[in-house]
């Protein structure tokens, strides 16, 4: 029962980590229109940038920071925030496809980046020396992960309603009119490169807090941790649940992890063992299958689009009389 | 004599560089006027008004507004030198309610904007009925007149409206054009695109036709409307018809 137990946190604290990276994801596809592909390389800055800042001292690679783990975490965000700043100057004036593909490179060159310079992360040895926050205090056992799970369940809580508020401000407004039409969106002032620019780097926080959070809860980040795969598998969540739904995209993130476990459990099980050496194949062609699937026959998700309505519609003069 | 308040001189303009759509160009727009462009397709009618919002690059030549040079000038910035711009389509947010497409046009208003939004709820009724429905759900003249009252929500001296009644049957097409020209009451300049000739030389005051991006004949609409000959070269072999 216990075993059982333990492997529903483990999985809660998984799909939870996932939720808030797919909700950073929201903000700069569902919200704003920003096609980011290299959702990953946001996600593995901020795991690298709070296990470098946090961890101990390690021969041959940077780190061994020792920063208190809030704000190492904090500093792992700092690290995405500031990569999506940079990455966001020279390629938010492409528009959708050439903007998912510029992005898309820059995660494929964060990982070549982490994979081969050993001095920066210990190349495709990854980032040792991290003690995961409270272990001397908790263990490593059941309480230690359901602590956790709690506290990234709060950070998930947290994110879901800092965006909702946001979502529904006037600032929130404007992404959305943004995402519909830049033209008309300057006709009326606007300046549609800051507000891409302010939701591609926050949009990119929140990605590097889930990275930061992953990288705690395995004290351990390797190139393997960024790959694209990644990046699939979190667009494949935000648009199964629900694109521009901060419900949708932590529903579709529990959804599709679970649907990628259970299918790798299934295929172990069921399958023949000479075809198991392809599970993970396998699972890459169902988690493609269901993106064009729901692209084909559901394009607004399990959970659309809500219409935000934030204030009365009653005219000024009405209110007054009211 | 009313005030000339936007001047284009030889502006020369296209969409990409070395390759001018429009090619010296001028004309202008006077206060409390409508300012009419016309011309056959591929005259070059929507790149002069996207040249003078900002939207086109303009290689050469200059654009004034109340004597300021706003050649280049970002769009985005049109609106603080008070000049509004109504593209042609997509010009509303259909995702947003009634009532927020306002509140953004009216952000920059601040202190002002309750009193605004009173006064375009008032000129805009059928907009005020649906004030919390979508966009989206609005018909082809209400969405023309809510992005109309958004252009006005920054109480704007010059409106630059491209081909407002594209796509809109000829009712909503005359109403938008009268309620255009109601705005001109209050010493608005207009300057408009259209390809319903007919309707809108009636209703402007001046006319500049292009052809080939290239300025043709001027001169004041109701001329225009009764030249034959402008009729059958510019405006597609049709003779217009005068009341």
């Amino acid at each position: 029962m216990i075993g059982v137990m333990s492997y529903l946190v483990f999985f809660a604290t998984t799909a939870s980590i996932l939720a808030i990276a797919v909700l950073g994801l929201n903000l700069q596809w569902g919200n704003t229109g920003l096609f980011n592909g290299g959702v990953v390389a946001f996600f593995g800055a901020g795991a690298y940038g709070t296990l470098i800042l946090g961890g101990t001292s390690q021969e041959g690679h940077l780190g061994g920071f020792g920063v208190i783990y809030p704000l190492a975490l904090l500093g792992g965000m700092a690290a995405a925030g500031l990569m999506a700043w940079i990455v966001g100057l020279l390629t938010l004036r492409l528009r959708h496809d050439y903007l998912a593909i510029a992005t898309f490179g820059v995660a494929v060159a964060f990982e070549n980046l982490m994979r081969n310079a050993e001095w920066l992360a210990g190349g495709a040895k990854g980032v040792r020396g991290f003690e995961r926050p409270l272990r001397a205090a908790l263990g490593d056992g059941f309480l230690y992960n359901i602590l956790f799970f709690l506290v990234v369940l709060a950070i998930l809580i947290a994110t879901y309603l800092f965006l909702e508020r946001l979502v529904a401000s006037p600032f929130g407004r404007l992404l959305r009119a943004i995402r519909e039409d830049e033209e008309a969106a300057q006709s009326l002032g606007k300046s549609p490169a800051k507000v891409r620019l302010t939701a591609f780097v926050t949009g990119s926080v929140i990605l590097g807090l889930a990275g930061g959070l992953y990288g705690t809860f395995y004290a351990f980040v390797s190139p393997q941790d960024v790959l694209p795969t990644l990046t699939f598998q979190i667009w494949a969540m935000l648009i199964v649940g629900g694109a521009g739904n901060n419900r949708g995209a932590i529903f579709g993130a529990f959804l599709i992890w679970g649907a990628w476990t259970a299918s790798g459990w299934a295929l172990s099980r069921f399958a023949p063992i000479e075809a198991q050496l392809y599970t993970g194949s396998v699972q890459f062609v169902l988690i493609g299958s269901v993106i064009v699937g729901m692209l084909m026959w559901r394009p607004e998700g399990l959970l659309p689009e809500r219409l935000v309505v934030s204030q009365r519609g009653s005219t000024p003069s009405n209110k007054q009389g009211e | 004599m009313p005030e000339t308040v936007l001047e284009a001189h030889g502006v020369t303009a296209g969409y990409v560089p070395g390759l001018p759509i429009l090619h010296d160009v001028s004309m202008g727009a006077q206060a409390g006027q409508i300012t009419l462009i016309i011309g056959p397709n591929g005259a070059g009618k929507s790149t002069l008004i996207k040249a003078i919002a900002g939207l086109v690059p303009v290689g050469s030549g200059k654009i004034t507004f109340e004597s300021q040079d706003i050649t280049g000038l970002a769009t985005d910035q049109m609106s603080t030198r008070g000049i509004s711009y109504v593209p042609q389509t997509d010009n509303i947010f259909r995702s947003l309610t009634i009532r927020q497409n306002l509140d953004l046009a009216l952000r920059r208003a601040k202190s002002d904007a309750p009193a605004r939004l009173a006064q375009l709820l008032e000129q805009f009724p059928a907009l005020a009925a649906k004030q919390r429905d979508r966009a989206a759900t609005l018909s082809g003249g209400q969405r023309q007149f809510l992005a109309i009252a958004m252009a006005l929500a920054t109480a704007p001296r010059l409106i630059l409206m491209d081909e407002p009644s594209a796509g809109l049957s000829p009712k909503a097409t005359q109403d938008v054009l009268e309620h255009a020209r109601s705005l001109t009451e209050q010493g608005v300049a207009i300057l408009l695109v259209e390809q319903n000739v007919n309707q809108a030389l009636h209703l402007a005051d001046h006319c500049f036709i292009l052809a080939e991006g290239r300025n043709q004949i001027d001169g004041p609409a109701k001329d225009l409307l009764n030249d034959k000959v402008v009729g059958e070269i510019y405006l597609g072999g049709r003779r217009v018809q005068t009341t």
